[in-house]
């Protein structure tokens, strides 16, 4: 089969990835019965109910609005639908707190449109209703606003690559359009909708900002209470152990879910699905409808943020400000070229053999996906350390020299945090992709000489074009967003964009965070326009 | 010696005099916008360089703690005294003998065992809306607890250490079982579940959500520095509690120098530097906090805020009792 250096390689990175997760898992080793009695007895319950709704109901909102945008973008020709199609991925740029302030500050009662409808009708607190957005709904509502883009970029890529025949298949079979949809090309597309949907749903698991923020009281604000105000750091570690558990339950349902489903491609190239043009007002009435998330989702938030930022546009030039930008931009890059390419590998070799070293670690690893920055950086933190300490100790003994910290507190052990963190992502995009080349491709390739890495190469990566760049523009948005492993593990004097903005936003100064936080979403629009010119290209090239 | 030669010799000698100049490695929780302008007139004056790395302070002592004897930290700087404590026990500070930081910081405000030191104090009081309350009706934080406040305070959730901090002090002082019973009555009288930070709950009773906020008395001074928030900073007024009795809550920020610090002298000439008047009442002027050193002027906006009397506990216990508080929380249901 495969050469045995490669899969030993791939296996040994992938155990690499795995370590701070399982120092996250080890932690249940050591019983905390006080610590459990009084969470049992008090917020536990709370903490679950709230965790499993929230993830829920992002899960299938995100998976709604993705899906709709997708099917509409994919299947239809309307007017504006060029723009449209990529201007759908703007949400995801701006970091879910930052969502979650800017709502507030619009929709508080002491914000303008509160005091707007007051000033009106004369009224004053307590005369009406109004629907609180730092509740638990609102906090769904805000996750998935930012969230539906992974689901709409996996399910239009789905769509895309669903070939003309099977629609001339149904005609054949005399379904109307709406059964086309409900019974073949949904189905078709469950694979990538469901994956869209889980990175959604664990992102929201892994919260930390936005619930903290509306007071909501999940897994994640326990973990954080029980490990900074009680100083419980193996307790907290235990309540991420279990949050683990949620995922892999999670996993579990996405695999079995598709138990039976194995799609392929059949065939060459086939013509591409031709979208159906919708000309009107019917056409006009659907670039409203993609134009509501944008709206909600990019939009408002970011002319709230730009609000905010008009009078202190002049820190814009500082040569300070430069350097963040310089900074959030070149981490997140090269997170993104390594996290891709480890992402590839593995989800190659796994194809290529599926030996449970491998799967086994390359699992674990994916789980850091919902676990809080935070805890993941400990997970980081702790063993590079003790590596750092024991051959500085070794090196003192044999040679009487001191080596000092040699990876603690410097952009690797940031770059491996970023890698464990957002792993899952880049994996469940390529794997997604992978899952719709059939077999027989690579057994010809093979059978006509080709190597495993010259399938890869010639074959596969052609054909993944599209998954390896969602992959790519998924990891940089998150990396350039991701901050509690940031604040954690970066060396001296170096700051990001999104420090900048939680140190402000943390202090209550929404107005001075402003300018930070619409940098990291502008320089997140550069990847995303970029990328999905390249998706769109790939799409046309490699259906 | 031929040009390029000179330039190695002397690019080698910068370089060795570069390495050899002096520097100090901070570990901050207070963020750098609050820091930095006071460390680069350090560097300025001293010649000292400053590495900063801010964070929150619990991670920031898991780091050290991880990196061991070869932590690069020299400072510790916290935002509240819990933090620094939890450091203390860790065994990640170390005593300090400097009679400049003893002689200007009052004893109740730095560890007994010198192992950290105050450098500015941030209180707590109550503020309330002129108009639907009478300065004459509130009396004490225990008063809060009373069945007449029901449905008009406001405040953050017990996740901030602020409240923490106090709950802790309530404790310290009347016990756990007294500040149980407070505190099941104090819950009963939210207007609101806990929601947002310290600013948002003088917003909201500004805009008549409630008619009392806890809140840190530099929210408020930042809130008249801040155009869109100037209003509700207005609508309020300061009100010290328990002046006839123990004194407002406070808590403090401060610094412990670390237990491995490579550079302990430049450590210490920092922490000596930060207790300066100059530096004393650049914190009163930047982020409306009380200078730990007397006879500092106020800011004008502190000195609109009114004189008061300040809690005189050892603030370390309130550490000791970090835990305990947020499980008397926990049991109240305070979110």
């Amino acid at each position: 089969m495969t050469s045995p250096l490669f899969s030993r390689t791939i296996t040994v990175f992938a155990l690499l990835l795995a370590v701070p997760v399982l120092v996250v898992l080890g932690s249940l080793l050591t019983p905390q019965p006080e610590l459990w009695a009084h969470l049992l007895e008090t917020v536990l319950v709370d903490y679950v109910t709230n965790s499993l709704l929230l993830a829920l109901g992002v899960g299938v909102l995100s998976a709604g609005i993705g899906t709709l945008m997708a099917w509409t973008v994919a299947r239809y020709q309307f007017i504006g639908r060029t723009v449209v199609q990529w201007l759908l991925l703007l949400p995801m740029a701006i970091p879910a707190y930052i969502m979650a302030y800017s709502y507030t500050g619009l929709l508080d009662f002491a914000g303008p449109v509160q005091s707007q409808l007051r000033l009106w009708f004369d009224w004053s607190y307590g005369d009406y209703y109004f629907p609180e957005i730092r509740s638990l709904p609102g906090a769904i509502l805000m996750l998935s606003l930012v969230l539906y883009p992974y689901v709409y970029m996996l399910a239009r890529t789905a769509f895309r690559q669903q070939s003309g025949s099977l629609l001339e298949a149904s005609r054949t079979l005399g379904f109307t359009p709406r059964q086309h949809f409900w019974k073949v090309a949904l189905p078709v597309a469950r694979p990538a909708i469901l994956t869209g949907a889980a990175l959604a749903m664990m992102e929201a698991l892994a919260d930390y900002g936005t619930v903290q923020y509306f007071g909501v009281t999940t897994f994640t604000t326990g973990i954080f209470r029980t490990w900074f105000g009680m100083g419980n750091q193996v307790g907290a570690a235990q309540l991420s152990a279990l949050l683990c558990s949620f995922v892999l339950l999670l996993l579990y349902l996405e695999q079995w879910s598709r138990r039976k489903l194995k799609f392929y491609q059949q065939g060459q190239k086939q013509q591409e699905p031709t979208r159906q043009p919708v000309q009107g007002l019917a056409g006009f009435s659907m670039l409203l409808l993609c134009l509501v998330p944008v709206l909600l989702g990019f939009l408002l938030p970011a002319l709230q943020l730009l609000g905010w930022a008009c009078d202190r546009v002049d820190q814009l030039l500082s040569p300070d400000f430069i350097q963040l930008l310089l900074n959030s931009f070149s981490l997140a890059a090269l997170t993104a070229l390594v996290t891709a390419s480890l992402a590839l590998c593995f989800a190659y070799a796994k194809r290529l053999s599926g030996h449970w070293s491998l799967v086994l670690p390359v699992r674990i690893a994916s789980m850091g996906y919902a676990l809080p920055g935070t805890v993941i950086a400990i997970g980081v933190m702790l063993p590079l350390a003790a590596l750092d300490n024991s051959i500085d100790l070794w090196a003192e003994q044999q040679f009487g020299i001191r080596t000092g910290l040699l990876l603690s507190g410097t952009l690797v052990a940031l770059v491996l945090a970023y890698t464990v963190r957002f792993i899952a992502v880049a994996l469940h995009s390529v794997e997604a992709g992978l899952m719709n080349i059939t077999p027989s491709m690579d057994n010809a390739a093979r059978s006509l000489g080709e190597s495993p890495v010259g399938v890869l190469k010639r074959v596969h990566l052609p054909l993944l074009r599209a998954s390896v760049l969602s992959a790519l523009l998924l990891v940089f948005v998150d990396v350039l967003k991701e901050l509690p492993a940031t604040l954690l593990l970066r060396p001296f004097n170096f700051n990001t964009l999104s420090v900048r903005t939680y140190e402000l936003a943390s202090d209550e100064r929404l107005a001075d965070a402003a300018l930070p936080a619409l940098a990291i979403v502008l320089i997140g629009l550069i990847p995303v326009i970029l990328l999905s010119r390249a998706l769109d290209r790939s799409n046309r090239g490699a259906t | 010696m031929k040009f390029w030669q000179k330039s190695l010799v002397a690019a080698a000698l910068t370089a060795a005099t570069l390495a050899q100049a002096a520097e100090v490695n901070v570990y901050s929780g207070r963020q750098e916008e609050l820091l930095k302008p006071m460390l680069d007139k350090f560097s300025k004056d001293t010649g000292i360089k400053v590495n900063l790395i801010t964070g929150k302070p619990d991670e920031l002592i898991s780091r050290m703690q991880s990196e061991g004897r070869n932590s690069p930290a020299d400072l510790l700087i916290s935002t509240d005294v819990g933090r620094l404590y939890r450091a203390e026990v860790q065994g990640l500070l170390q005593p300090i003998d400097s009679k400049v930081l003893t002689d200007a910081i009052p004893a109740a405000l730095r560890d007994p065992k010198q192992q950290w030191f105050g450098l500015t104090k941030r209180a707590r009081p109550i503020m309330y809306v002129p108009g639907k309350v009478k300065p004459e009706q509130l009396s004490s934080i225990e008063d809060l607890a009373d069945p007449k406040w029901k449905g008009k305070i406001c405040v953050r959730s017990s996740d901030n250490i602020y409240n923490q901090s106090m709950v802790a002090a309530l404790i310290a002082q009347l016990g756990e079982e007294k500040t149980q019973a407070w505190a099941n009555g104090f819950v009963k009288n939210f207007a609101q579940p806990p929601k947002g930070g310290d600013r948002d709950q003088i917003k909201a009773a500004a805009a008549g959500v409630c008619d009392i906020a806890i809140a840190n008395t530099y929210y408020l001074g930042g809130m008249f520095d801040d155009a869109g928030d100037k209003a509700a900073a207005e609508a309020v007024k300061v009100f010290w509690p328990n002046q006839q009795d123990r004194g407002a809550h406070i808590n403090i920020s401060g610094a412990g120098v670390a237990k491995y610090a490579p550079n302990k002298a430049e450590a210490i000439k920092l922490l000596e530097y930060m207790v300066k008047p100059e530096s004393q009442s650049w914190y009163a002027v930047t982020n409306h906090e009380y200078p730990v050193v007397a006879d500092v002027k106020w800011s004008q906006r502190l000195e609109s805020f009114g004189q008061f009397k300040a809690e005189q506990l050892q603030l370390s216990t309130l550490g000791e009792l970090n835990a305990k508080a947020i499980q008397v929380m926990d049991k109240a249901g305070w979110k």
